[in-house]
């Protein structure tokens, strides 16, 4: 077997591993929650016995082990199970299927990830690969500072400057991302622009910096001042032989970010009532809607894996020596 | 003579015969002045309803658990979809008066049974005409033991419901209820049209102002204005957009940004900022909505009347109204009766900050130590902060207030209607008799001030029944009158105030004189009410 597949293969046993893991810390960490959801879906009218039939139908009544694996059967056979809300005082069961709240939710967050990596993937790439190629300049000052300011900015500040500017000032985009499933692609583009440039400016400095640092660092090695002593231009010099060697940092930190654009853009999601996962996943918590809270988890989870799994294999391709670990 | 010439050319004006500049000169050629003439004009296009617009509100309620199931709606986000596709019997109009809506009429003789004489040719979204059994099937859907509808506990007094002809209905309630007509305008209980004797809770077919045109649920729902709408003067949009924007600072955006033109629950430490926005103004209004400190009778020191009247007069009402509903509410009266009830009682004196009055009945109420005031954020917003001031002016009356905090899980169950003195909102009741069933009277459950067994709460029980049966509007008016008294004296309850609707709306918006207080947005009937100058 070539060996890149054996540890990619290798790699995937191992994030497995870790999905198990992450799973039963989930299933704790939700079962320390305080409150309990017949108190949070009653309110006012929560008494001893409602409360008790509460977590009769729900099953809570169950020892936590057991759950523990009937979740975990349900999980992989892809069942997240339905959600606890819609169940209301009432007594109609309503209630929806965890995966049915979840997809489009899903869908709407992948967009909007997808949407602000392809702005600032290639942007970061550029201006570390400039900044690198023409450090202390003028240029590469101006290019870290700005990148250094909007990341230290908490992003919901981010997003009501550019609301403030773009939106209320000059009313270039809308504030609301009001998107339905109706909606066509480019009007979908054009109403998220805000979301996505904040994400953009929120993500940009991290990929950037760690692309400049990476070349930087490469560019003391001998084989460049050999290349450099060849007779080869600094453009080349940086793209040909110094680029290839930094791509598994690069990658890394690239991948952080993507996970960040999927798991941890709750704020930008509220700030622009924009129905994605992370307000899903803040409700349920409110509500101790169990199943949808570790639905959730898991999905960040295994995105988390996923992509750092991803990184793992583009710095081990790019850098055959990483498959010979001493 | 001048006033029909005026309200004719206000008329022209309006359907575009004649321009601006014309009724300006022929009002000037009446004998008003020409300011009188102008904001004439204005006032003519502001006051009188156009067609068209699409109107977009942004609430601040809704969750991916609703249903269009309007046995089980419970927040706002819902009762707006209900208001906006549907009629009900009756309906609380814009000025908090009960008005017949899907009934032309309705009466009694002796508030058992009751009649209700049907609109004749109104049609359903599908174009079936409604008639008495689509009001039956409708309203039987939340009676029986099968029930699961929140409302089911109002229709239980129902005995029967028979159709006398396709136009009428006569309903039979085992007990008298001069209020009856009130309870079947409750959005819980939207006329739909009947198959085989039943309902699809869930079709989305009414009779209202808009047709649904999408759903999803804790997100949108939008709609296309009905052609065919009943109502006279109702219904001026081409279309509404209804959007969850829970987040108060995105709704606040989304009306400063013109993304939507209507938003509600505005909060009031922002509120005056965001007046500033030039597009946009502010309307309040004292709904029923208020926050209540309940003494619970059956627990030391509170059986006490000494004491609990100290108390009383040791709470500076409008201090908590100024800070912590910053300004933006009414003093309440340590009674549950709003403004905006019918029956609110004007007369009785307004209680107020009292160091002298207070130490009097606590010296006499011989109570000394400490007294717990539990209370947490989960009752309202600010109540920990107002747990804190009525602390604070009742030492200024020699009385010693443990503030207690308690826990936000569990407050409901652990804490409100369980210990001594505690933090309570009500969202209030259409009804004087509604409000005094759910929270006052000695058989229900929620009577949180356990008020039992003084004269007065026998009388005030006496009297919140006899009222019920009785129809000559002066007698009820009387006797809730009493009843608001009895409360504020002997009662459990410290109210010091009532919330108010703040919402924020687009300038180009406008109302009729009178804005319903039943709920925010004109009664959530701002859809059909409203319209775009």
């Amino acid at each position: 077997m070539h060996p890149v597949v054996k540890t990619v293969l290798h790699r995937l046993a191992l994030g497995v591993v870790t999905l198990f893991v992450v799973s039963v810390v989930i299933f704790t960490a939700v079962q320390l929650l305080p409150g309990d959801f017949g108190e949070a879906v009653l309110g006012q009218a929560a008494t001893e016995e409602t409360k008790a039939a509460f977590r009769r139908e729900l099953g809570l009544d169950k020892p936590a082990v057991l759950r523990y694996f009937d979740w975990l059967g349900g999980v992989l056979t892809g069942d997240f199970g339905t959600s606890f809300s819609g169940r209301a005082a009432s007594g109609v069961d309503r209630s929806r299927e965890v995966a049915d709240l979840i997809a489009p939710r899903l869908w709407n967050t992948l967009f909007l990830a997808c949407y602000a990596a392809v702005i600032a993937v290639p942007l970061a790439l550029i201006m570390g690969i400039t900044t690198a190629l023409w450090r202390n300049s003028i240029y590469d000052g101006v290019a870290n500072a700005s990148a250094l300011t909007t990341i230290s900015f908490p992003e919901f500040f981010v997003a009501y400057i550019l609301i403030l500017l773009l939106a209320s000032l000059n009313p270039v985009f809308p504030s609301l991302a009001n998107v339905d499933s109706s909606i066509s692609f480019w009007d979908r583009v054009y109403t998220l622009a805000l979301p996505a440039l904040t994400l953009t400016l929120v993500i940009v400095a991290h990929m950037m910096r760690m692309t400049r640092a990476a070349i930087i660092n490469l560019l003391a090695s001998p084989y460049i001042q050999m290349a450099r002593l060849s007779g080869a231009p600094p453009r080349e010099v940086i793209l040909k032989h110094a680029l290839p060697n930094a791509w598994a940092p690069i990658a890394t930190v690239i991948a952080f970010n993507l996970a960040y654009l999927v798991v941890g853009v709750v704020v930008v999601e509220v700030v622009f009532v924009y129905p994605g996962v992370g307000q899903l996943m803040v409700d349920a918590v409110t509500s101790r809607d169990i199943p949808v809270v570790q639905a959730c988890a898991m999905i960040f989870a295994a995105t988390y894996i996923m992509l750092n799994l991803i990184a793992d294999i583009i710095g081990i391709v790019t850098n055959p020596r990483l498959l010979h670990p001493r | 003579m001048k006033k029909t010439y005026l309200a004719k050319q206000g008329r022209l004006l309006i359907d575009g015969q004649i321009d601006r500049r014309q009724f300006v000169m022929r009002t000037l050629a009446a004998g008003a002045a020409l300011p009188t003439a102008l904001s004439l004009a204005d006032r003519a296009f502001a006051m009188t309803p156009r067609k068209g617009g699409h109107y977009r509100v942004g609430t601040g309620h809704g969750s991916t658990t609703d249903s269009l199931d309007p046995a089980t709606s419970e927040n706002g986000f819902s009762s707006s979809v209900t208001y906006a596709y549907s009629n009900h019997l009756t309906e609380i109009g814009p000025d908090g008066q009960l008005r017949p809506e899907l009934a032309e009429s309705y009466e009694s003789d002796d508030a058992t049974t009751w009649v209700f004489n049907l609109r004749g040719g109104v049609e359903f979204h599908n174009g079936k005409t409604m008639t008495s059994d689509d009001v039956i099937a409708s309203l039987q859907y939340h009676m029986g033991e099968d029930s699961k509808s929140a409302v089911k506990g109002l229709l239980a007094p129902v005995v029967s419901m028979t159709a006398d002809g396709s136009n009428r209905l006569v309903i039979e309630l085992e007990a008298p209820n001069a209020d009856f007509p009130f309870i079947v305008s409750d959005y819980h209980m939207p006329i739909f049209p009947a198959i085989d004797g039943k309902i699809d809770p869930v079709g989305g077919v009414g009779t209202g102002a808009f047709s649904i045109d999408s759903y999803e649920p804790g997100v949108r729902a939008t709609f296309t204005s009905n052609p065919n709408y009943w109502k006279e003067g109702a219904g001026h949009f081409d279309s509404f957009e209804l959007l969850s924007i829970i987040d108060v600072t995105a709704r606040q955006n989304a009306v400063m940004n013109g993304d939507v033109d209507h938003i509600d629950r505005v909060d009031p430490k922002t509120v005056s900022l965001l007046s500033r926005a030039p597009n946009l103004r502010i309307e309040e209004g004292t709904g029923t909505l208020h926050y209540t400190f309940p003494m619970r009778l059956n627990i030391e020191p509170f059986d006490n009347y000494d004491l609990r009247m100290a108390l009383k007069f040791a709470v500076r009402r409008q201090e908590l109204v100024d800070k912590i509903l910053l300004g933006h509410g009414a003093l309440g009266n340590d009674h549950p009766i709003s403004t905006a009830n019918r029956f609110h009682n004007g007369d009785l004196e307004q209680r107020e900050f009292d160091a002298d009055k207070a130490r009097h009945h606590y010296m006499k109420s011989g109570h000394s130590g400490k007294i717990q005031l539990s209370t947490s954020e989960a009752a309202f917003a600010g109540a920990v902060d107002a747990a804190q001031l009525i602390a604070n002016s009742a030492g200024e009356c020699g009385i010693e207030i443990e503030v207690v905090r308690e826990p936000k899980d569990g407050y409901w169950s652990n804490v409100w209607n369980k210990k001594g003195w505690s933090a309570c909102y009500w969202g209030g009741r259409p009804t004087e008799d509604w409000m005094f069933a759910a929270a006052y009277t000695d058989d229900t459950e929620w009577n949180d001030t356990a008020w039992k067994g003084t004269d007065a709460s026998a009388r005030f029980n006496e009297l919140v029944r006899a009222a019920r049966a009785e129809l000559d509007m002066d007698k009820r008016r009387a006797m809730y009158h009493e009843c608001q008294a009895l409360v504020n004296d002997d009662g459990g309850t410290i109210c010091p105030m009532f919330a108010n609707y703040i919402e924020g709306v687009a300038n180009n918006l406008a109302h009729h004189e009178n804005v319903a207080t039943n709920w925010d947005f004109d009664g959530r009937k701002a859809s059909e009410r409203w319209w775009f100058v």
